[in-house]
């Protein structure tokens, strides 16, 4: 604002944010930074409202779609719009089982997110040990770890998905398992560049002539250096996990009928779509659009500003 | 070079190995096949029979042992579905897949590589910002979702396109291709296009990336410098080393291709392998699942295998491992 009110003093103003900057938080200057660019600002918002939604769906939704006695079967397939027999709303219709879908978009965008932030927050805890590990250690382990993470990342996620999904089953938890298992090489690899970079930093040799321990040289000295990179790609990671999720979802493989999550909802109605029965499959689909455009244009402004060597 | 392919062939397989190791015992420990290759009706004497003639009834590791002896001799077991070598089933299914993979992979590239170099040439302009707001979307969007709207709106509502199969095919070299008549290419476009639209993004912002990086180059500016045409500094000065890069993520893509057709060919009804083992998966067909696992494994290492020659062809400064 000062910039504009004043350009001749703009050299001057700049300094002046930039002084400021540095004496907040790291956190605070990064979020205000998100707060002022326009589109992170729209992502921010598009993912407070859904996780919001999610998070008091039996509030929100006019009927739980997974209390069977909740639901009438002669209710089934009605266009956006319709109105139930007790009087019900459907604002975007129902599914072949005579569900809201509105109630049941609410309440699967619950797993959606579940899914994806757990798997997401594991795979980062354990790829990021080990990345730093790797990097810390250097020799032996770090040639074994990152061999194993450049094999792992040789194959598309997917295959891995679907290999650990075939060997281990379906279910909420199963399916995070397979998740952190294709996630973790990402962030593996991630922290273990920024480390190898930190590592020859002269507070690292500060820190060890006082003799402090190596754990905490790594935790409490290099891990927050780190932290920049890590934080981008983990925001990318929930976007792509809970994508991915829906994927394995959709090709009945993810979770099962009783779990609701919107790819299992896309899936119920593929097989109406030939027929003309767009909503069953196409709403699902709208509130997983957003979600992910929501975090990818959040990730996409952080990238820029916590990327140092940004243009411009 | 012979030390590196060696090495790079070794590591390939032990990669088989533990990935066959871990399929294999966690594919025994899920489930039992006899319940699938039984009818319901059929007496204990006929279900003891069965074991035995699969050999179920020995140990993991012998059943394991029996498994790569005979993988070695290039026999991957039967399907127990089909009851046909699972080998056989997979390579036939193959080349849909391939085509599948090849033409998105290809539309990709024209699509992508355009739109990126211009994007990088004039980043300021409307049509750019256009573009990469594209690129963005082309990251989110769903693809599995993205395949159905497409259906609703190109086979549905406008009837334009075919929403499933793969049309009529001739045969190419004893292989059956649909791109080469018109009933198949209009079955490819839709399954094609919907695979490719995740890989244009990538490529665009990969393109306008390395556009804008060259541009800042030193011999960008000694080639302005000596007059040349702003078309023959592009296409040739700033192209070419733009596109180094992209050999190795194309190679890559061309992999992450095969593997997500599993998803268009599960929409689109496209007969490929993606479609079987998905299939093989739901019902425990084991030796689909290895026979897949293990095709895949030697596909993949074998483009990685051809992306690191062939990039250390194209820029003279990357040396392979082992290579003096």
């Amino acid at each position: 604002m000062s910039n504009d009110a004043n350009p001749g003093n703009s050299v001057h103003s700049r300094d002046g944010a930039d002084a400021e900057r540095a004496s907040r938080s790291p956190f605070r200057a990064t979020l205000g930074a998100l707060l002022r660019d326009r589109l992170a600002l729209t992502g921010i918002i598009i993912v407070t409202l859904l996780v919001l939604a999610a998070l008091f769906a039996p509030l929100i939704a006019p009927q739980n779609p997974y209390d069977l006695a909740q639901l009438d079967i002669m209710d089934n397939r009605l266009p956006p719009g319709s109105e139930s027999m007790s009087g019900l709303y459907y604002l975007i219709g129902t599914d072949d089982q005579g569900r809201d879908l509105f109630s049941a978009i609410l309440y699967g965008l619950r797993t959606s997110i579940i899914v994806g932030i757990s798997s997401a927050a594991i795979a980062l805890v354990i790829g990021a040990s080990l990345g730093l590990l790797s990097a810390y250690a250097g020799g032996k382990t770090d040639a074994i770890l990152m061999r194993i993470v450049d094999i792992q990342l040789s194959f598309p996620a997917i295959l891995i998905a679907l290999i650990f999904l075939a060997i281990l089953g379906q279910g909420v938890d199963k399916i995070i398992l397979a998740l952190v298992i294709t996630q973790w090489a990402y962030y593996a690899r991630t922290i273990r560049g920024s480390a190898l970079v930190e590592r020859r930093r002269s507070y690292v040799d500060a820190a060890r002539s006082m003799a402090l321990p190596d754990r905490s040289i790594l935790f409490r000295h290099i891990l927050p250096n780190c932290l920049p990179p890590l934080i981008v790609v983990a925001t990318m990671r929930v976007a792509y996990a809970i994508m991915l999720e829906a994927t394995l979802s959709f090709l009945g493989i993810g979770l099962p009928v009783t779990e609701p999550s919107l790819g299992l909802l896309i899936s119920n109605g593929f097989e109406y779509l030939l027929s003309g029965d767009y909503w069953i499959s196409f709403f699902p689909g709208l509130a997983l659009l957003l979600l992910i455009v929501g975090i990818n244009l959040i990730g996409d402004a952080l990238r820029d500003i916590l990327n140092p060597r940004r243009e411009g | 070079m012979t030390s590196y392919l060696l090495s790079r062939t070794l590591q390939t397989v032990l990669t088989l190995l533990v990935m066959s190791v871990l399929v294999f015992v966690g594919v025994y420990m899920v489930g039992n096949p006899v319940d699938l290759l039984l009818s319901t009706t059929a007496t204990p004497a006929e279900r003891l029979q069965v074991i035995q003639s699969f050999g179920l009834d020995q140990p993991v590791w012998e059943q394991y042992w029996t498994f790569l002896t005979h993988a070695l001799s290039g026999d991957l077991g039967n399907s127990f579905v089909f009851n046909q070598p699972a080998l056989t089933l997979i390579l036939q299914r193959m080349p849909a897949t391939l085509e599948l993979a090849f033409v998105a992979l290809l539309m990709a590239l024209v699509i992508g590589i355009p739109l990126g170099v211009y994007a990088g040439l004039k980043p300021k302009a409307l049509v750019s910002k256009s573009i990469m707001t594209f690129s963005i979307l082309g990251f989110s969007l769903p693809t599995f979702w993205i395949g159905l709207v497409m259906i609703l709106v190109f086979s549905v509502k406008l009837g334009w396109l075919p929403a499933s199969g793969r049309g009529e095919t001739v045969d190419l070299f004893g292989v059956p291709v649909s791109f080469l008549t018109l009933d198949g290419l209009s079955h490819l476009a839709l399954p094609a296009f919907n695979l490719a639209l995740f890989k244009i993004s990538l490529i665009i912002r990969l393109t306008r990336a390395g556009v804008m990086e060259c541009l800042q180059l030193d011999f960008v500016r000694f080639a302005r410098a000596k007059g040349l045409s702003e078309t023959r500094i592009v296409l040739v000065h700033v192209l070419k080393n733009t596109l180094i890069p992209l050999i190795t993520v194309i190679g890559l893509e061309l992999g992450s291709l095969i593997a997500f057709a599993v998803v268009t060919e599960t929409i689109f009804a496209w007969p490929g392998m993606g479609k079987l083992i998905i299939d093989a998966i739901s019902v425990l067909d084991r030796p689909v699942i290895l026979a897949y696992l293990m095709i895949t494994v030697v596909m993949f290492s074998i483009i990685n295998l051809a992306v690191d020659i062939l990039y250390s062809i194209v820029d003279p400064r990357v040396r392979l491992e082992g290579d003096s």
